[in-house]
């Protein structure tokens, strides 16, 4: 039988390294193990020089390997080296297929080679090192690979790359660069475009297979898989060719199954859960650990601690304070009544209702990212059209709501224990009332990444929100003087659905009459004029849609459709009605409101009587925005192109005012009529680039910007994330001569974004290392005078408009 | 329902109006009234001058400093372009002064002269003046009108584009006279080596590429007698595909770059002559006041 180890650590990433040098340190019997022939894959797997930071800056490193902010070789060989000196018992090309037994004799089985024996098992296998693998029959022949390292190593081969995201394009690319090596490249996509790989790429490829260097098989899938031939089925049907060799690239995800079957338990089903851990990292298998970007943590300062942490746990050491602790100390300091962490750790878990079922290392991880403050009485948390998007839960005291803008006297209380922000949070809008501390209060504030991970982890915090908020935006819609009381029947049957773009929620002439509200995104009303759907406004978050059929009892007249991804509360309509009979005062608030909108109704099917192509023209401009993404945006620059000159004095501008870089690009993007949607920040309600930030790097300003602060460490999650493409990711140029050198004796190189040339000749003059972060529109935030793209053109050609204000209907004029 | 009031919003330009129609027309109507005012004074002033009008008396000073102060002040534009300050400034609301304020000195500078022309510094000064305010009204017609006509042409192509589809156009050429003999292959290697896409200022302007490298190889390669194999047959027809559409590319691209040609075009005038105006501004101040 082999030697019993008192821990097995696999995955030699960051957390497992870290683990395993201090393991070796203290003399602990320890295997490492690594799938690859290398240590840390996912950071090996980096493009060549990347530059690595080290985030975020107030956390201590405690770990017996060194690591601070540089280059990707440098920091492999440093590890490389700490790993060494250590002397760590490191196993490569150890793959784990299976984990049996209990605490104290686990057997731990490699794809090849004898089983391993350990006490304990620490899990820091990542998230990054799973691929999706094929299915079909012949799957498992060794000339199936999943990852390309040198395109170069391959010469006069058929070769088959599978799917068409960003890796497939780019291996199969690198693959056919050199002509010289003679392969004959196949990609195999499963759909008929390419949705998820960048333009650049798809344009590559595409003028690639014109040009006959590569054969791109659209809504293709593999069949089988046998040595030299692959068989493909193709809307045509099936058809085999010859193939030596197949690059599969489908994606990855965590690897779910493997650690269930190790009996470990997850958070919840939701496909981004991570397990469930005790402080120790223990999962709910009593002597597996588990620590890294598999228990939620993806920076590496963190996982290189939490390795450190899990050996002292394992070797006994249940005292040791985690490294965070003088981070929540110092967050913690001001606060009255002097409770040491881990007791306002308790203090908060127990009393705010959603932390009830966090666990302490969890409410840990939860606090880092949240802010605990103390409020005397009358102090605003926050105020009335305030940009906002998280969410407090009040822990002592209680504040009181100013509902009504123009008597701050009238408040309604939220007690101890309750939330509040939530509609911030869920439908990204702007604060919709002042909140003070009624009492002295302590309040834990909540940034909107965190309370969504909340959500996502603890369902019981996620049912208490969605009711609150329902509840609150209920009374906040129809005012009217209404209680929680009063809506409690209506409440009772209502129903959360989530709506997809372009799913209607009402259809025109349908027999239906409940009452929706909008929670997040934003819907579209289309009637049918003459066979063809017009465009008639735009219902933003907070607002509702559908009373004119429940009030009347009538079929739907226009049809009401999801521009983006949206959340709707649908509230069935006899509990209304007989909500409307008991409340006159809000019966006559909803006819009023319905006038109004019959009258809109009925202006547009006049004007189409009149002049038909001008309705016609709105509708299908407005149809032409909401497509851009309008329908999500807050603020978007559009610029008219019959006024436009191409100066490109925007981009001059935006450069100028940013660093020297321009974060728009006038002429890229899509144009409709005369309507031209730049490459240009939309600040979205729910901006995709948020979520996923490893630093949480991504905030909204006060003004509704959606900004990009100086912690960014370049990763580009969210470049890839923006469906828009206006993130790129860049490195600030170094600083240009004053203008009037330029104006006067040529100096430098002028305004606007300098040429890449000048850039790396001036980077080279000043030398030192700069790395490339995010960059994107900030709406020129700070800037007294507003975005100096709009203020610089000189044709009046750039506006900037928010959805509401641009598709109203009183433009309808403005396009004959 | 979306809040109202209480905004801490800053100013944004939502206005959706041209440098012409700028706040209804605001610099126009003060051009105008202008305008107005000074033909008014002068023809009630002029009644009663000793002299004829001219410069020298205390009207033609007046003009003389008000057309002189906006001479400096409008050729201003070209640095509050160029310098983006924080501030709240538009330069539209600019552009707009400048070409109603511009226009009105044709007005308020010849009034200054009395009508007395001759073969002088002054009237030197006065004529650069027109000429600038003749290729600026040129200007004004060139981005009334060519944006349409500009994005028309591009449709949703951008400049980087057209210029790649050419390169893929080339990568395309090569590849395909592999098969060809030498003859051909001379034909292709001219189009790719020799075709000049923009040229001179005047060229693009013009839009003369009678002379175009491609358009030469094209003709050549109809041209050639018939080839030896299938292989080089299906070649032959590739390659003369592939330059048809080169060729629709470039005219693409160069019409594009004809029409930002126009645009630019009267700047070619303007600028110089506002230079020389400047200049002749400052000898006619200075001789005047030396010779008084």
């Amino acid at each position: 039988m082999s030697e019993l180890y008192k821990v097995a650590i696999i995955g030699s990433g960051p957390a497992g390294m870290s683990a395993a040098a201090h393991a070796a340190r203290k003399g602990l019997s320890h295997v490492l193990l690594e799938k690859t022939d290398h240590l840390s894959d996912t950071i090996f797997r980096y493009q060549k020089g990347k530059h690595v930071m080290a985030t975020p800056a107030v956390l201590v490193l405690r770990a017996d390997c060194q690591f601070e902010a540089g280059k990707r070789e440098k920091i492999l060989d440093q590890w490389n080296t700490d790993v060494k000196a250590a002397g760590v018992n490191v196993k490569f090309n150890a793959e784990v297929k299976a984990i049996t037994g209990e605490k104290g004799a686990f057997t731990i089985e490699l794809t090849r080679g004898e089983p391993i024996r350990a006490e304990n098992i620490v899990l820091a296998i990542g998230t990054q090192g799973n691929p999706n693998r094929m299915r079909c029959e012949g799957a498992n022949l060794p000339h199936v690979q999943y990852q390309l390292d040198d395109p170069g190593e391959y010469t006069d081969e058929h070769i088959t790359v599978i799917g068409g995201g960003d890796a497939g394009i780019e291996n199969a690319m690198g693959l056919i660069a050199d002509a010289g090596q003679n392969n004959s490249v196949t990609l195999l996509n499963r759909g008929a475009d390419f949705p998820t790989a960048k333009k650049p790429n798809v344009d590559g490829l595409l003028a690639a297979r014109d040009a006959g260097r590569i054969k791109v098989m659209a809504e293709t899938q593999a069949a089988l898989i046998e040595d030299g031939w692959l068989t493909v089925d193709t809307p045509q049907g099936q058809t085999r060719y010859r193939c030596d060799r197949i690059i599969a690239r489908m994606g990855a995800a965590p690897p779910r199954a493997f650690i269930e079957s190790c009996g470990i338990t997850f958070a919840s089903p939701d496909r981004t859960a991570f397990p469930i851990l005790s402080p120790t990292f223990e999962s709910t298998k009593p002597g597996i650990y588990v620590i890294g970007a598999l228990a939620g943590y993806p920076l590496i300062k963190h996982c290189m601690n939490q390795g450190y942490d899990v050996v002292e746990f394992i070797s006994g050491n249940t005292a040791l304070e985690p490294a965070d602790e003088p981070l929540l100390v110092a967050k913690l300091k001001a606060l009255p009544g002097s409770r040491s962490v881990s007791d306002w750790l308790e203090f908060l878990r127990s009393r705010v209702e959603i932390l009830n079922g966090l666990s302490p290392l969890q409410m840990r991880e939860f606090l880092l990212d949240s802010e605990v403050r103390a409020y005397r009485p009358g102090d605003a948390v926050f105020i009335r059209n305030e940009q906002g998007s998280s969410l407090f839960g009040i822990a002592d005291g209680s504040v009181k709501v100013e509902v009504d803008p123009s008597n701050p006297n009238i408040t309604v209380p939220i007690g101890e224990g309750s939330i509040f922000g939530e509609v911030g949070l869920i439908s990204g809008r702007k604060r919709g009332a002042t909140i003070r501390a009624a009492e002295p209060t302590i309040c834990v504030e909540i940034p909107r990444m965190a309370a969504l991970k909340l959500m996502s982890q603890v369902p019981q915090a996620r049912e208490t929100v969605n009711r609150i908020t329902t509840e609150r935006q209920v009374l906040q819609i129809f005012k009217s003087g209404l209680t929680p009381a009063d809506i409690q029947e209506v409440l009772a049957t209502s129903e959360v659905i989530e709506v997809r773009p372009g799913e209607p929620i009402i259809k025109e002439g349908d027999i239906s009459d409940d009452l929706y509200i909008i929670r997040s995104g934003s819907m579209i009303v289309e009637k049918d004029l003459g066979g063809k759907p017009v465009f008639m406004s735009y219902v933003p978050a907070g607002s509702y849609s559908g009373e004119m059929a429940m009030i009347e009892r009538a079929p739907r007249v226009a049809t009401v459709k999801a521009a983006i991804r949206s959340t709707v509360v649908k509230l069935p309509a006899d509990p209304f009605r007989r909500l409307l009979s008991r409340k006159p005062e809000l019966a006559k608030r909803m006819y009023d409101e319905m006038r109004a909108r019959k009258e809109v109704n009925e202006f547009i099917e006049s004007q189409k009587e009149q002049f038909g192509g001008a309705v016609d023209m709105y509708s299908s401009v407005a149809n032409f925005l909401i497509k851009q993404g309008i329908g999500e945006a807050t603020d978007v620059l559009l610029i008219d192109e019959s006024l436009c000159v191409g100066c490109d004095n925007c981009e001059r501008a935006c450069a100028d005012s940013h660093d020297g870089l321009s974060r728009l690009n006038r002429e890229a993007g899509t144009t409709f009529a005369n309507i031209h949607v730049p490459t240009s920040c939309r600040h979205c309600e729910h901006p995709h680039c948020m979520s996923d930030c490893p630093p949480n790097a991504i905030r909204r300003g006060p003004d509704g910007e959606v900004f990009i602060n100086e912690t960014c460490i370049g990763c580009g999650n969210c470049q890839r994330a923006c469906p828009y493409g206006v993130i790129q990711m860049d490195k600030p140029p170094p600083k240009k001569p004053p203008l009037w050198e330029w104006m006067l004796f040529g100096k430098g190189p002028g305004p606007g974004q300098p040429s890449y040339e000048w850039r790396k000749k001036a980077a080279k003059a000043e030398g030192g290392e700069s790395p490339k972060l995010a960059i994107k529109c900030d709406m020129c935030s700070g800037k007294a005078g507003g975005p100096a793209c709009v203020r610089a053109c000189p044709t009046g050609a750039a506006i900037r408009v928010s959805p509401d204000a641009f598709l109203s209907v009183a433009r309808i004029e403005k396009v004959t | 329902m979306s809040q109202v009031g209480g905004h801490t919003e800053r100013v944004r330009h939502r206005t959706h109006e041209g440098f012409l129609r700028h706040r209804s027309f605001f610099w126009a109507q003060v051009a105008t009234a202008l305008c107005v005012v000074v033909v008014g004074v002068y023809f009630f002033v002029a009644r009663d001058l000793a002299e004829p009008p001219n410069g020298g008396s205390w009207l033609g000073y007046l003009l003389g400093t008000m057309s002189a102060g906006l001479i400096v002040w409008l050729a201003c534009l070209g640095v509050r372009k160029r310098v983006i300050t924080a501030g709240h400034y538009s330069l539209k609301a600019w552009v707009s002064a400048h070409v109603y304020l511009g226009l009105s000195l044709t007005i308020l500078a010849t009034l200054h002269t009395g009508f007395q022309f001759g073969w002088n510094i002054h009237t030197l000064a006065y004529v650069l003046m027109m000429a600038v305010i003749v290729s600026g009204a040129l200007g004004v017609w060139a981005y009334a009108t060519l944006p349409q006509r500009l994005h028309g042409n591009r449709g949703e192509t951008t400049r980087r584009q057209m210029l790649d589809t050419i390169g893929s156009l080339d990568a395309q050429l090569h590849e395909a006279a592999q098969p060809l003999d030498r003859a051909a292959a001379d034909v292709v290697r001219l189009s790719i080596e020799q075709t000049d896409l923009g040229g001179s200022f005047w060229k693009r302007l013009t839009q003369s590429y009678g002379d175009c490298a491609n358009r030469r190889a094209l003709a050549r390669l109809r041209a050639l007698p018939a080839p030896g194999s299938a292989v080089q047959a299906e070649a032959l027809t590739k390659v003369e595909s592939l330059m048809q559409q080169k060729a629709d590319a470039l005219s693409l691209a160069r019409r594009q770059m004809g029409i930002t040609a126009l645009l630019e075009a009267w700047l070619f005038v303007h600028i110089p002559a506002t230079f020389a105006l400047l200049a002749a501004l400052i000898a006619h101040i200075v001789s005047v006041f030396a010779y008084w």
